[in-house]
């Protein structure tokens, strides 16, 4: 993880109990979805693709007690090759990297 | 609250969005030039989205009394077709002096190629050229790490191009550090499913401070919300942050960018 000038000292303007009151539930919710998202992965026929399978990875960067979470599942996602492609492929993108390119 | 809304393609809402935006306090937009979700395709189909974005939509905004800027360029997302690129670029001139243009935007990459890169970079020139602010979109998704990098470079590289004059929008966690590390400019862009969610963008300010950022809605015709600054405020209001803080990042910071254009007027608000 690169060091950053602009990176200032953390502040929070709330207690830990404020943020829970206010971010609890909906963070719960969103769990359980993801949740609910692999079961019904899992419970569907065919095999896994670099997305699902790029978002597994994604998931080990949010247990534990590491810093920077959401940074982490970003980089993780984020295409980490540095050239120009040679053409472009179309002009979506589908929040996972292929890894090809 | 008053604020602005740094980035919106108001040419995609309607006119109850501009109601909306004004009961909350809306005291100036500022409309990049981007994709419209279908390829123009031809140079005179640029040319006339020009004059709707210089003489039409600033005078419907007005009917609001809403002052409306606005920022010229071809899009990255038809920017694989160089040829098209040069000649809406050549006459992207004959609209820099209308009265409502802050500069050049949003140029930028969306799948980093090399033609995009190419075009990118001629407007570079372009505005370097023509001492024009510019107002950069960064790739979506997957991408946008890369693509951010790319742009960085493209940037430093022409000697002209001076940092505090540029702003580069729809940072996220993952490229806000090194955005405002080389002493550009950063948008962050609240949207429900990609971008920042409005309690992200506060994390953001928590995490990098409120100099040289603002946030935007970047409404247009896909799944936005054009009152997503004003809930971003109203939240950060419940996380504790006061009117002067609050007022800062969505109304002095992009005043502040904006005013480098001498066109762009402080609103009275
Ligand atoms: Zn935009």
């Amino acid at each position: 993880m690169s060091k950053s000038n602009a990176k200032k000292k953390s502040t929070s303007s709330m207690t830990r109990k404020q943020i829970l009151d206010m971010y609890f539930m909906d963070a719960r919710c969103k769990l359980i979805d993801i949740a609910a998202f692999l079961d019904r992965v899992e419970r569907s026929e065919g095999r896994d693709d670099f997305r699902i399978k790029s978002f597994r990875k994604a998931i080990d960067e949010v247990i534990g007690n590491k810093k920077n979470k959401a940074r982490r599942v970003l980089l993780s996602l984020s295409d980490p090759t540095s050239k120009p492609i040679a053409k472009a492929p179309g002009k979506g993108a589908c929040g996972a990297w292929p890894g090809k390119s | 609250m008053r604020y602005i809304e740094p980035h919106a393609h108001m040419v995609s809402r309607t006119t109850d969005d501009y109601q909306a935006m004004l009961t909350a306090g809306c005291a100036a937009v500022c409309e990049p030039a981007f994709w419209a979700g279908f390829d123009r395709g031809t140079p005179e189909a640029f040319y006339n989205y020009f004059l709707q974005l210089t003489e039409y939509e600033p005078a419907r905004a007005a009917k609001f009394g809403l002052p409306h800027y606005t920022w010229l360029c071809i899009n990255p997302k038809e920017a694989e077709d160089p040829i098209l690129a040069r000649e809406v670029i050549s006459f992207i001139p004959d609209f820099i002096d209308k009265p409502n243009v802050l500069g050049i935007g949003e140029i930028g990459l969306n799948k980093n190629s090399r033609n995009e890169l190419k075009v990118l970079e001629w407007h570079i020139e372009l505005a370097a050229e023509l001492d024009q602010l510019i107002l950069v979109h960064t790739p979506h998704l997957e991408d946008k790490l890369k693509g951010t990098k790319l742009i960085l470079d493209a940037l430093k590289a022409h000697p002209k191009i001076k940092p505090d004059r540029v702003i580069i929008d729809h940072v996220e966690e993952h490229t806000v550090d090194i955005v405002l590390d080389r002493g550009f400019w950063a948008g962050m862009t609240l949207y429900p499913e990609s971008k920042c969610t409005p309690a992200r963008a506060i994390d953001i300010l928590e995490n990098y401070g409120t100099e040289k950022i603002w946030m935007n809605s970047a409404c247009d015709w896909g799944i936005s919300v054009p009152l997503a600054v004003p809930r971003t405020a109203l939240e950060a209001k419940a996380r504790g942050y006061n009117r002067r803080w609050i007022d800062k990042v969505i109304f002095q910071n992009p005043v502040n960018f904006m005013k480098q254009c001498k066109k762009f007027k402080k609103p009275d608000a």
